[in-house]
């Protein structure tokens, strides 16, 4: 989540309004008006799931609106089946991003960084793990777990074998993605002054990389929290929060998950805002710093070059 | 894996292509602890991908030859499974990949002017566009569907308001049927569809169309001969990043369509989850990947997989 926004150090160029001899056409009020029409209809049912997590039904089904309630918030946690599904996702999500962001960094920056022999292979293989569809790598991973590699019990340890697979090219793309944006100067600049590839990395790379790190993390833990299919072939009889979001809608769903939604969906898109508006202040808050001072970036390095 | 990354995908906002060109590679001839450094970058997670993804599918494909079911499974070259699949299940195949066609000329018929009209209009409020755009994918996967369940169920907001209307019989129902599935697949595989689109016109270059413009080319004659040439591989991202989990989708098909919608991930499903045949399963799923898989290597290869990994690391 946010990879970009995370990444992103100027917002290019934008080409001003058509000029026309006499004021705008209707036509170019046809798109901006599609577009919030569009941005519109896609948020109803963020609306309808927000707007129902205050219903107060009398029985099972949720799907008519009688009252208006703040229980269903009060009372969350004397829902332990739900309780314990989102603990469990969370900490499921929390190793995932862990082992995925670890791996996909160091793969990310290896493709965005070399070129050596295979790279066109690995980047294949990770270009392919993102276009499989869910239902295959579900079904090969339960073959795989249910008849060759039994050693591995099917629950949390394969949930999170699973999700940190397909976590790890979606990190991998984020990093490699910042890893060809950066600017090789910095770099050269800190070894002209003497630091050695270690310190340059850790002192020059490292940081420069570190949102495209950060964004990874964050689509990882996104991904293993919503993950539904590949879960529901892996998880044996443990149950994560969208397994039993999946569950209940046959029987109908009660305000509880539109509770657990609504928070899910509230830090979700938290971070997105702060995302979105952190790069823009911190762009702006360097441009100054470079502004201030020319030589900036070459006492960074010197100061890498330094330790 | 499209489906639910849809939030995490979603989330990436943004615009930047990369300013500055790959580094060249820093090679030194004749230092081989410099060259093992990219190997060693990439050995744990390659490994990973190996054993996780690529080592499973050759076990899926051994299993879709065996017989028996799970505990009993033996390795036959029984090619008859995929025989037997294909023509008991054939209707499901080719529903699947009508209903993924169906949705993926949906998304990209609403994705595209939206995508256009942010990257070239959106000026300064670009990433907030693109954010209002994609919040809605932070509301779970599941959840979202099953809001969809409630919106057009039988006396829900929209049918039900209808009907009070009069506007339609009281026997009209949206739920079960076709029309459900393909609205449900398509609001959810919509962040797969814009983005790689929003990402390919967020990177051409506005004075293009200013030339074109000086040019004495109209709208439509610069859209067509100058945005839309320059679009097309993240059309092709988009429609590979969409068509696919919209083919093997399972969620949308099993908690809004019906008896009449079975699409082959739920056969998929029941093959594996509720009736333990494997081989059968295994038969069904290596036929969804090898198809897939072959459009996605073509797509490759004319294209390189570059449009598509931007998208997706965005």
């Amino acid at each position: 989540m946010t990879a970009t926004a995370l990444t992103q150090v100027e917002a290019p160029e934008t080409l001003a309004p058509p000029r026309r001899g006499r004021g705008r056409r209707w036509t170019s009020y046809v798109l901006p008006l599609f577009t919030w029409v569009v941005i519109v209809g896609l948020s109803v049912p963020v609306f309808v799931m927000i707007l129902f997590s205050f219903n107060n039904p009398s029985g099972r089904q949720n799907i008519k609106w009688e009252g208006f309630t703040i229980d269903n918030y009060t009372q969350i946690l004397n829902q332990t089946s739900i309780i314990d599904s989102i603990k469990l996702s969370l900490e499921v999500a929390v190793f995932a991003m862990i082992i995925a962001t670890a791996l996909g960094a160091l793969l990310g920056l290896a493709l965005g960084r070399y070129r050596f022999r295979g790279s066109g292979g690995v980047n294949y293989l990770v270009f392919l793990a993102i276009a499989s569809p869910e239902i295959v790598l579900g079904t090969s991973l339960l073959t795989l777990f249910a008849n060759q590699f039994t050693f591995i019990k099917l629950g949390i340890p394969s949930i999170v074998i699973a999700h940190v697979m397909f976590c790890t090219s979606f990190v991998a793309v984020t990093v490699r993605a910042r890893v060809q944006g950066l600017n090789p100067s910095m770099e050269e600049a800190a070894q002209d002054l003497g630091a050695n590839p270690v310190v340059t990395f850790v002192k020059v790379t490292l940081p420069l990389i570190m949102p495209g790190i950060i964004a990874g993390a964050l689509l990882a833990f996104a991904l293993s929290i919503d993950d539904f299919v590949i879960t529901y072939f892996v998880s044996g009889s443990t149950t994560t929060f969208p397994l039993l979001v999946f569950g209940a809608a046959k029987t109908g769903i009660t305000p509880s998950f539109n509770v657990i939604g609504t928070f899910l969906f509230m830090f979700g898109a938290l971070i997105a805002v702060i995302g979105s508006i952190l790069p823009s202040v911190t762009a702006r808050r360097d441009a100054r710093r470079l502004a201030q001072d020319r030589s900036s970036a070459v006492e960074f390095a010197a100061a890498g070059a330094g330790h | 894996m499209a489906a639910t990354s849809a939030a995490g995908v979603g989330g990436s906002l943004a615009s930047q292509a990369s300013p500055y060109d790959p580094a060249p590679p820093p090679r030194r001839k004749g230092n081989p602890r410099k060259k093992a450094v990219p190997y060693a970058l990439s050995a744990t997670g390659v490994i990973w991908l190996l054993l996780f993804f690529v080592l499973p599918s050759f076990f899926m494909l051994a299993v879709s030859l065996s017989t028996g079911t799970l505990g009993t499974l033996q390795f036959a070259w029984k090619w008859s499974n995929y025989s037997t699949m294909l023509t008991t299940y054939d209707t499901q195949y080719i529903r699947s990949i009508i209903y993924a066609l169906i949705v993926t000329i949906i998304t990209l018929t609403v994705a595209y002017p939206v995508a256009y009209w942010i990257s070239f209009y959106g000026g300064k409020r670009k990433n907030v566009y693109l954010l209002l755009l994609l919040l809605p994918f932070f509301v779970s996967f599941v959840l979202r569907t099953v809001q969809f369940q409630f919106i057009f169920s039988d006396n829900g907001p929209v049918l039900g308001t209808l009907k009070r209307l009069h506007l339609l019989g009281s026997s009209a129902h949206i739920l079960s049927t076709p029309y459900a599935v393909i609205a449900g697949i398509a609001y959810n595989f919509l962040p797969f569809t814009a983005l790689p689109l929003y990402v390919a016109l967020e990177r051409i270059e506005p004075r293009l169309l200013e030339a074109g413009r000086d040019l004495y080319a109209n709208r439509w004659s610069t859209f067509w001969r100058v945005v839309w040439p320059l679009s097309i591989p993240g059309v092709f991202a988009a429609f590979l990043l969409t068509f696919v989990p919209a083919v093997g989708d399972y969620v949308n098909a099993t908690i809004l369509g019906g008896p009449h919608t079975t699409m082959i991930g739920q056969i998929i499903q029941s093959q594996f989850l509720t009736l333990f045949q494997y081989p059968q399963g295994a038969a069904l799923s290596f036929i969804l990947m090898a198809v897939l898989l072959i459009g996605a290597t073509l797509y490759s290869r004319a294209l390189g997989t570059d449009a598509v990994m931007d998208a997706a690391g965005r």
